[in-house]
């Protein structure tokens, strides 16, 4: 198996590594911090942080690149193949699942990069939203249909 | 502009945008942290790499916080959950298990979140992630404007 080898793992890990640092670094760890991005009501009054917006363009910026440098070549270093989502359409699953991930976080200031970093310093109540957001994730996955081909059907 | 940190945010962001190139051009993976973490739940398969992207995720955090402790929450200030609006009388573990289940049931059902349609997926040009990010972050900023928990 190509994902059992060192190499392979050992990216995961230094990806795993440059996120956390990242998100640390941009501080969207912090809840509050994102949730003062979220409110736009506080721009009249000059109290919004637009920081968020800060990070994800350089963010998309990078990817972006490798992204274009990606195309160059038939595969990835450590595997046969970019993996590459298939789904095309935009559909009600799309768009009732976004907005319900904005709902939660828009009440929270979470969302799930952040979440599990949050174990390295945890905030008391961390445990019990972790529980919630695996808990939510198994309940999504119970709809969408299991097995590549059915959902890929199912989405197409 | 309260607490307004354009340098720390654009450092952290490329950071953040060469975690994902790493993913992608070393493995063909995205760094997209719902279908990272949620693949690892049952009908799983390949959980090994997610498993050990997932612990060098939070060893970054931690080891990021302990070089860097002056940057904020996680160094020299602790970390906190932020509570429900007060005058909604909510317990802070009901508001918490709320948003907690949404956000992985929402990120499951949209195939995707912040790192996944936000940055992996708008740096792909994707439509579908275009149309994810708009409704995620349209809803995120009513919900905040409801709640005015800032």
């Amino acid at each position: 198996m190509t994902n059992l080898r060192l190499p392979y793992l050992i990216t995961a890990a230094i990806s795993g590594l440059l996120f956390g640092t990242g998100l640390y670094v941009s501080q969207m760890v912090d809840p509050l911090k994102v949730l003062r991005f979220l409110d736009f009501t506080a721009i009249p009054s000059g109290g919004w942080d637009p920081s968020l917006a800060f990070v994800i363009v350089p963010a998309i910026a990078v990817m972006f690149v490798a992204v274009r440098l990606g195309k160059r070549r038939s595969a990835p270093l450590f595997d046969t193949a970019f993996h590459e989502p298939e789904y095309k359409r935009i559909d009600k699953r799309l768009v009732g699942g976004a907005a319900l991930f904005g709902l939660g976080w828009g009440m929270s200031g979470i969302c799930p990069g952040p979440a599990l970093s949050l174990i390295a310093f945890p905030p008391a109540g961390l445990w019990l939203f972790l529980a919630a957001m695996f808990a939510g994730s198994y309940f999504g996955s119970l709809i969408v249909p299991s097995g590549h081909t059915r959902r890929l059907a199912d989405a197409q | 502009m309260e607490s307004f940190t354009p340098l720390q945010s654009a450092i952290g962001g490329a950071l953040i945008g060469l975690a994902a190139a790493v993913l992608w051009l070393g493995n063909g993976r995205l760094a997209g942290i719902s279908g990272i973490f949620g693949q690892l739940l049952p009908p799983a398969r390949t959980v090994l790499w997610r498993l050990v992207f997932l612990v060098a995720l939070v060893a970054g955090a931690w080891g990021a916080s302990r070089l860097f402790p002056g940057l904020g929450i996680g160094g020299v200030e602790p970390a906190v959950l932020v509570a429900p609006p007060v005058a909604w009388g909510l317990p802070m573990p009901l508001w918490l298990i709320l948003s907690g289940l949404l956000i992985g049931f929402g990120t499951k059902i949209g195939n995707g979140c912040t790192s996944g349609h936000g940055v992996c997926g708008l740096a792909r040009l994707s439509y579908r992630s275009l149309v994810a990010v708009a409704v995620f972050f349209g809803v995120a900023i009513l919900t905040v404007t409801v709640t005015g928990i800032v």
